[in-house]
């Protein structure tokens, strides 16, 4: 067994999870270190909360080995679960109690005190800009304040790592950013994030390292950055014609870039430049109904190794 | 935000209640011996809804007074299956005080927590924290037999008003009636875990119904028919109202234990069988 102080907070090794004859989760290694930032990303049904809910101990492993603080989710359940935070795909609030009262019973469940559990629950009202609701029901909260209050909620047994699945789905674009930047300052206070998403800016933006994930198993691992080098080109052209069948325009381009990836309502051209790759389009005498170069994204590595789109 | 030392849950107090006790030698799924806080939780909500309380413990009066006075007018002496004779009032609010016992524990175990599993899904944030499935079956069974007892308690002070209490056992029916509630909502909330929707619970109101006009709750169980009594036994609310009446009419001898046995093996079936359901609903 692993030193439980070790920083080696989290380690999967051929993690397996199926339903009946269905795999779920198809032999993934992984391992995340304390402090770190640690993202899945993936498309729908790709294992991604099948995955979360064996790190938070809720759903056994069906194959494979898992250790969190080096214990086996198989035999200290509780000792883990005690360390982490959990925010889930859909918000589990206790739409009967208030919203001060979720906090506080949540801390409860954790063994904390009433008097701990009432001056943790101020700050993290604060924290999620819930003040002036504290005494509200939480069936009538907006979507973005839900998910606010169920990150706070989490953090009140101040966890170690921080389990996050899609913790912006659903969110309006400045919601998005609010919530991001509360994560941000999770982070800065050493505190261990684990997350999921299929928003490509969203792991971009806040995963030191992540796995790509399609049908239970990884295709790609290592920073957003190295990700976007390794398997994209600096650039993408996207090109759009006024027809519904796009295919054969690609035959039309074929040979600028490096790469072309047909789309059914637009082209993709890799490429270094993409302005360079504009003009030799243009050269050819093509004419598309619009045309914008951009910097690749995670978008553009998953449609790489995986010939889909993850559409949000 | 590293530090961890005080953050460790509280170590599986060492005795918490009978129900915390004997969960520890059944073949129960995990816990953290922390079931006080689901009640902890429960009793928070009610207090944003105690109107429900109010019902719960009007339902049995009324049928005290209406059957008591009203079909107490007709039927003068009731002969128990003690052998005694008595008011009909005296004779049926014994059957009334299990049947609301009966009655609070259910309708908690079944229609609060279905809602709690499948809409609420309290239990799935309740089961991410130290928590385990046996602490949610022993929290919400303790909760509705603690809602039982404060109906019993309020139902046996009116009864005492009404003159339906003779004996110094009736001090017992108040325990009694709780354990009444244990069974009951153990088994309840054991069927529930079962439940698909709201219409399964069709099902409940058909073993609830019978058993609350034909578990000897409004004749003795000698005015029954021979192979009908047999049936009557085998209720669990026989039982209940057996227990029930012996206590209030001081009729006590130790065939009681029979009726106390029957209702502990129906109420640890029940939380066996909630707690591993839980289990395999929440933790697949
Ligand atoms: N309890 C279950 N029983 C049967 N199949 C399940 C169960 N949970 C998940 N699955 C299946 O496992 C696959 C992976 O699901 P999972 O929820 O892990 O995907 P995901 O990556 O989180 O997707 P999403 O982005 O939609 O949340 C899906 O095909 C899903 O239908
Ligand atoms: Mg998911």
């Amino acid at each position: 067994m692993t030193d439980p102080d070790s920083d080696l907070l989290l380690q999967a090794t051929g993690l397996t999870k199926t339903f009946g004859n269905f795999t779920a989760v198809d032999g993934i290694d992984f391992a995340v270190q304390r402090g770190e930032s640690f993202g899945f990303l993936g498309p729908n049904g790709a294992g991604k909360s099948s995955t979360m809910k064996m790190v938070g101990c809720v759903s056994p492993v069906t194959g494979g080995v898992l250790r969190l603080f080096g214990q086996d989710p198989a035999t200290h359940g509780p000792q883990i679960r005690a360390r982490l935070g959990v925010v889930p795909q859909k918000d589990t609030l206790d739409e009967e109690l208030t919203v001060q009262e979720n906090l506080w019973i949540y801390g409860r469940y954790f063994g904390l005190s009433r008097s701990e559990v009432r001056s943790r629950a101020t700050e993290l009202l604060d924290f999620a800009q819930l003040e002036d609701r504290a005494r509200s029901k939480v069936e009538p909260l907006s979507g973005g304040m839900k998910r606010r209050l169920t990150i706070a909620r989490s953090l009140i047994s101040r966890p170690e790592i921080l389990l996050l699945d899609e913790p912006t789905a659903g969110l309006d674009p400045q919601a998005r950013h609010a919530l991001w930047d509360r994560l941000f300052r999770l982070k800065r206070n050493g505190v261990t994030l684990v997350l999921t998403t299929h928003y490509m800016d969203e792991a971009e933006q806040l995963c030191d390292r992540l796995v790509v994930m399609d049908h239970g198993k990884i295709v790609a691992q290592g920073s957003p950055r190295s990700l976007i080098t390794e398997f994209s080109t600096r650039e993408v052209l996207e090109l759009r014609f006024d027809t519904d069948d796009h295919a054969h325009h690609g035959d039309a381009i074929a040979g600028i870039g490096e790469r072309i990836e047909v789309l059914p309502d637009r082209l993709l051209v890799y490429a270094e430049d993409g302005d360079a790759a504009a003009a030799a389009v243009h050269l050819r005498g093509i004419q598309p109904m619009s045309s914008l170069v951009r910097r690749s994204t995670l978008e553009d590595v998953f449609l790489h190794l995986t010939g889909r789109t993850l559409v949000d | 935000m590293t530090s961890s030392a005080s953050l460790q849950p509280a170590p599986p107090s060492p005795t918490r209640g009978l129900t915390s006790r004997i969960a520890r030698v059944l073949p129960l799924p995990a816990g953290a011996g922390m079931a006080r806080i689901l009640v902890e939780r429960n009793i928070i909500s009610f207090r944003h809804g105690w109107v429900a309380l109010v019902t719960g413990f009007a339902e049995p009066v009324f049928y005290l007074f209406s059957l008591g006075i009203g079909l107490g007018g007709l039927v003068k002496v009731v002969t128990t299956d003690g052998g005694q004779s008595v008011s009909y009032a005296n004779f049926v609010a014994p059957a009334l005080l299990a049947a609301s016992a009966m009655n609070g524990a259910v309708f908690d175990s079944t229609f609060n927590v279905f809602f709690k599993l499948k809409f609420a899904r309290l239990y799935d944030s309740v089961l991410a924290t130290p928590m385990g499935p046996r602490d949610v079956a022993v929290g919400e069974i303790s909760w509705s037999l603690m809602r039982g007892g404060l109906y019993a308690a309020a139902f046996l002070v009116v009864a005492y008003f009404a003159g339906a209490v003779h004996s110094w056992w009736a001090l017992l029916a108040l325990p009694a009636a709780t354990f009444i509630g244990f069974a009951f909502s153990a088994i309840g909330m054991f069927a529930t875990t079962f439940m698909r929707s709201w219409v399964d619970f069709d099902y409940v109101t058909l073993a609830i119904q019978p058993m609350f006009l034909f578990s000897a709750t409004f004749f003795p169980l000698a005015t029954y028919p021979g192979a009908v009594q047999w049936m009557v036994q085998a209720t669990p609310l026989y039982h209940g109202v057996a227990l029930e009446r012996a206590l209030m009419l001081g009729e006590v001898g130790p065939g009681l234990l029979v009726h106390v046995a029957y209702l502990a093996a129906l109420g640890l079936l029940g939380l066996v069988g909630a707690a591993r359901r839980i289990e395999k609903l929440l933790l697949s």
